[in-house]
């Protein structure tokens, strides 16, 4: 196990399985159709995300640099939350981007019965570390451990 | 954050619970980025993102009607994204099925709410909405709590407004509380750029190519351009404003730029020249192999890539009075050539409703009606959710577009030659 220290954009404690993606992640793209037509995976419908497309994303870690794209990126993020069909949480390779900030705080301060952990600031390491199903918790300290 | 007191006692629930709410979110999106203060929003109008009355989008109208039902709205007037429906652009009786009865059910219920909301007027849905047409354009300093990044980064860029690339919800509750955190792009040293982008191609790069190369490269960092004016001018007259338009929009939308300067253009980039370059600033060079290398390697997500174009598209961002005009003569000329009166492909140009008004009234509209393209004020993208016209082989010279949707991506020169019937 491995544990990374990062930066609590909204607090949490969870545990769920890795998704990793080293590009950007495109929200509106990745998340819109999953929702528009109730897939209940939640698969990432982003095609030029490689790492991505096609994963089911409900429910997992979701490790990032950061997400990018249309401005919509936050509001469908909290659309996501309020339908409960969010990542169980967001980990940042870097520093949070606008919309990602705005989606995570929008659900948090808007969304009542829904937790969803964003931690920043993790470094690339924790990026390099990562791969898809490894498991993952958050502590509200900000700590999160890789298994 | 330090706050005023008038600040801390809306965030103290004096003014009411769902106020104190809205200024908490701004709050907390200002902690994320070790935001010190709000600041004052100085721009006569706001312009929001969200402008389409999608099914699946309920929580958004739930959060806007508790605004409503609070009367918590914004003081500042405000245009809003394109419409996502037009009946003017061809769609098949399925394709209608999906939008009407599963998509945008909720339209008129939404258009409903951003009148009472504030909407500046009943047709000021364009992403353009700085268009003198449209009226919406802030002066150089002037601080706003805009979403749509194309309309950010130009605003930002090409009129030296200060913007962060805010977020649907959150650019409507700034103008609610009239203050937006002081981060990022509001600040000078937000404002520095941290990559050197030298242009160095034999030829004028397509803009929406070279914004795609550049977005792509950089992400959420502030390029300076080197090398543009060359091909582009010295002036922010029509015609550049209108490549920047194009150029900005792909370098927000495949990557994450909210600012870039170009040497000899930009206002800060003439004002303040090199010394916009942070130190340790990284360098990227585009050259035409460079840019030959971005186009191929863009994935072609059609069932069969070999299939004749049934739709095409341009205009997104929508379009300038002037791009209209050169467009009709581009088409007449290269028909001609052909020896062809109307178009091989099936066309929309989409513009703003004031900018579709403007052309209207000039001769160069019956002349580009007769060419056979069809005019819209819709949102391309938006027309491209439905899963009826994603399967469909539909070709663009928009960068965003192509990174959205199934759409194909070719340069303004390749559209041409492909919807007049030429060879490509």
């Amino acid at each position: 196990m491995k544990k990374f220290q990062g930066r609590v954009v909204t607090p949490g404690e969870v545990t769920a399985e890795a998704v990793v993606t080293k590009e950007g992640f495109n929200t509106l793209a990745s998340l819109q159709m999953a929702l528009q037509f109730g897939d209940k995976e939640v698969k990432c419908g982003d095609q030029s995300n490689t790492e991505l497309y096609g994963k089911p994303l409900l429910g997992k870690a979701l490790c990032l640099p950061q997400t990018i794209g249309s401005t919509t990126g936050g509001l469908v993020l909290y659309c996501a939350c309020s339908m409960q069909k969010n990542p169980a949480c967001m980990l940042f390779a870097n520093h949070i981007d606008s919309l990602a900030a705005a989606g995570a705080v929008l659900a948090d301060v808007w969304v009542d019965g829904v937790t969803m952990p964003v931690v920043d600031s993790l470094g690339d390491e924790f990026l390099n570390y990562v791969k898809d199903g490894m498991k993952i918790t958050v502590k509200p300290d900000g700590v999160v451990e890789v298994e | 954050m330090i706050l005023t007191k008038e600040q801390q006692a809306i965030l103290d629930g004096e003014k009411g619970e769902t106020l104190a709410k809205v200024m908490k979110t701004l709050v907390m999106y200002g902690d994320a980025f070790e935001a010190e203060k709000l600041v004052p929003i100085t721009s006569k109008y706001n312009h929001l993102v969200t402008s389409f009355g999608l099914k699946v989008m309920a929580p958004v109208y739930d959060l806007m009607q508790q605004l409503l039902d609070a009367g918590v709205c914004s003081e500042q007037k405000f245009s809003v994204d394109p419409r996502p429906l037009d009946k003017n652009v061809p769609a098949n009786i399925l394709q209608n099925l999906v939008f009407n009865k599963f998509m945008y059910t909720k339209q008129s219920f939404y258009e409903d709410q951003l009148g009472k909301l504030g909407l500046m007027d009943k047709n000021a849905f364009t992403c353009t909405c700085y268009m003198d047409e449209v009226g919406n354009k802030p002066q150089k300093g002037d601080v706003l709590s805009w979403a749509e990044s194309s309309a950010v980064v130009y605003a930002n860029s090409v009129l030296g407004a200060r913007c962060n690339r805010n977020s649907g919800i959150i650019d409507i509750m700034g103008s609610i509380v009239g203050y937006v955190p002081y981060f990022g792009l509001l600040t000078d040293e937000g404002r520095r750029a941290t990559w050197v982008v030298k242009v160095k191609t034999t030829k004028k790069p397509e803009a929406q190519l070279l914004g795609s190369a550049i977005g792509m490269k950089v992400m959420e960092d502030v390029p300076y351009v080197v090398g543009l004016d060359k091909w582009i001018g010295n002036e922010l007259n029509d015609s550049a404003c209108a490549y920047l338009k194009d150029f900005g929009a792909a370098t927000a939308s495949n990557g994450a730029v909210g600012l870039y300067h170009i040497a000899n253009l930009t206002p800060e980039a003439v004002e303040l020249g090199e010394s916009l370059i942070a130190e340790g600033a990284k360098e990227y060079i585009i050259d035409d192999a460079e840019l030959e290398r971005v186009q191929k390697n863009y994935p072609v997500i059609w069932k069969n890539p070999d299939a004749a174009p049934k739709l095409c598209f341009v205009g997104c961002p929508h379009l300038s009075l002037e791009q209209l005009k050169d467009w009709t003569l581009n088409l007449e000329s290269e028909l001609k050539k052909n020896g062809k009166n109307k178009v091989a492909v099936k066309t929309v140009f989409t513009a703003a409703p004031a900018v579709l008004e403007a052309f209207e009234k000039t001769e160069f509209a019956a002349r580009l009606k007769a060419t056979g393209v069809i005019t819209s004020y819709i949102c391309p993208l938006m027309y491209m959710n439905n899963p009826l016209c994603k399967k469909m082989p539909v070709i663009t010279s928009s960068n965003k577009l192509r990174t959205y949707t199934s759409s194909r991506y070719y340069t303004d020169a390749e559209i041409l030659t492909i919807i007049t019937g030429g060879k490509n």
